[in-house]
């Protein structure tokens, strides 16, 4: 969980700040979006991005089903959670759901209408391929229309709880915390997060409520 | 000075481990603030014995704090309310009149309930036997002003010893994990070089024997540091997994 985490974390930064290129030029996103099309170097990262994610998920759905077990059959009456946990901490595998539906959309919103299309056409198959590298087309698309909007934005704040307890995890899983890096971690851990949501949904935002984003 | 109160006392009855056990409310008349919790229970227990019925069944030994032997899980935390305590140490005074308290036993698969209140702890002793012990020979006491050992070290080592074994971070823990409890067995040992030979050896097996015996995986949520009679701090468990790792790329 802490490794394919921390290596998802990494991604996301990654995504985040190409993403902002979207802001500033349409066109130079659109470069970016030629270059990490159907070519191979591409490809054989978007499958190992897709074995990250498939590992988190597929190792998240067993230790919580063993961690159900363990807790017993028979619950507690009465519950009452001590203030220095962290409702995020107690509901990663609900918000990681959410991330993952989340994801699931946004494949469906621009990977299957650009990667596939690309790869289906190089398969052989009768595609469009006119708007395949045209990112910035499908951003104005999808964010013109208000739910996508809000779905993506509850996507991030879902994703920014998600990893604002992640990223100490991680640090701890790995043993790489002590008494006094657990503070500094969790505030760069809220820092890094904060820095990653607020990338994706100014994107979100300035193409769904400016009409010059990405210029004229 | 402390007032009497009256409240309802709604304890978890089961006869044994196979039978299902249900609530029963037993109400409490004028019980002085300065009683303690398990004294509580021993004023109920007398009049139901004096009522002919069977006694409330719960764990109990040193009643100050330092055996692990007392449970039980007052609404809703382990070892009740209060904080750096055990159920022995926790009085009536932290409660008020006309409240409802429920007692239940500690809940996890690896802790069955033997009767009432008082489950199965001997999961803990077969990971303290797996490993959690120093095997070669030590040498006599040495001063302690000519121990070579750091102070913070030393307090950190002597933090960890601090747990009692009583499961309150298993009682805690939503996944049922005994991570804190191995880590400060671990950790009292990792840090100090009598524990420093065996130290490999000890964490792999202690880890082993704690998956084995059906706890749950640490996700990190702190209940146990919170819940902790002893405030075992997590940075144990972060010790832990750093021993595990260095053990584990060691083979």
């Amino acid at each position: 969980m802490s490794v394919s985490g921390a290596a998802l974390v990494l991604f996301l930064l990654f995504h985040m700040s190409m993403n902002l290129v979207a802001l500033f030029s349409g066109d130079a996103y659109n470069l970016i979006c030629e270059f990490l099309g159907a070519n191979w170097y591409a490809l054989v990262a978007t499958a190992g991005l897709a074995a990250l994610v498939v590992l988190h998920f597929v190792y998240a759905f067993i230790l919580t089903m063993q961690n159900r077990k363990a807790r017993g059959e028979q619950r507690y009456a009465y519950t009452k959670q001590p203030k220095e946990v962290e409702w995020a901490s107690q509901n990663m595998f609900v918000l990681g759901v959410i991330v993952l539906l989340g994801m699931g959309l946004h494949l469906y919103n621009f990977w299957a209408n650009m990667q596939l299309v690309e790869v289906l056409h190089m398969l052989g198959a009768n595609v469009d391929v006119s708007l395949a590298t045209d990112g910035t087309h499908y951003i104005k698309e999808t964010f013109s229309c208000i739910v996508y909007v809000i779905l993506y934005l509850v996507w991030l704040v879902a994703l920014w709880f998600h990893l604002t307890h992640g990223f100490w995890s991680a640090m701890q899983t790995l043993g790489w915390n002590n008494q006094v890096w657990f503070a500094r971690w969790r505030c760069i851990g809220n820092i890094v997060s904060s820095i990653i949501v607020l990338g994706f949904a100014i994107v979100v935002l300035v193409y769904a409520f400016c009409p010059c984003a990405g210029g004229c | 000075m402390d007032q009497n109160i009256s409240f309802n006392l709604k304890v978890w009855r089961q006869r044994g481990p196979k039978e299902p056990g249900k609530f029963v409310t037993y109400p409490m008349k004028d019980i002085p603030g300065d009683t303690s919790f398990l004294e509580m229970l021993d004023i109920l227990n007398e009049e139901l014995i004096n009522k002919g019925e069977e006694p409330i069944v719960f764990d109990h030994d040193c009643r100050e704090g330092i055996c692990g032997m007392c449970s039980l899980y007052v609404n809703g935390h382990p070892h009740g309310p209060a904080t750096g305590a055990t159920t022995c140490q926790l009085y009536m005074r932290r409660f008020n009149n006309g409240d409802t308290i429920t007692v239940e036993p500690w809940r996890s698969a690896a802790f069955p309930v033997i009767r009432d209140l008082m489950v199965d702890r001997t999961a803990f002793d077969k990971i303290q036997q797996a490993g959690g012990y120093v095997s070669i020979n030590t040498g006599g006491i040495p001063d302690a002003n000519a121990i070579p050992i750091g102070k913070d070290i030393a307090e950190e080592a002597m933090d960890a010893a601090a747990c009692i074994g009583c499961g309150a971070c298993v009682a805690a823990c939503k996944n049922g994990s005994a991570m804190l409890f191995v880590s400060a067995k671990v950790s009292q040992f990792a840090l100090l070089p009598q524990g420093q030979a065996e130290a490999a050896r000890r964490v792999k097996s202690m880890v082993a024997k704690m998956d084995e015996l059906g706890f749950g995986n640490c996700t990190n949520t702190r209940a146990c540091e919170a819940e902790c009679p002893k405030c075992i701090s997590i940075s144990n468990i972060a010790r832990l997994n750093r021993e595990f790792i260095k053990a584990k790329l060691g083979d």
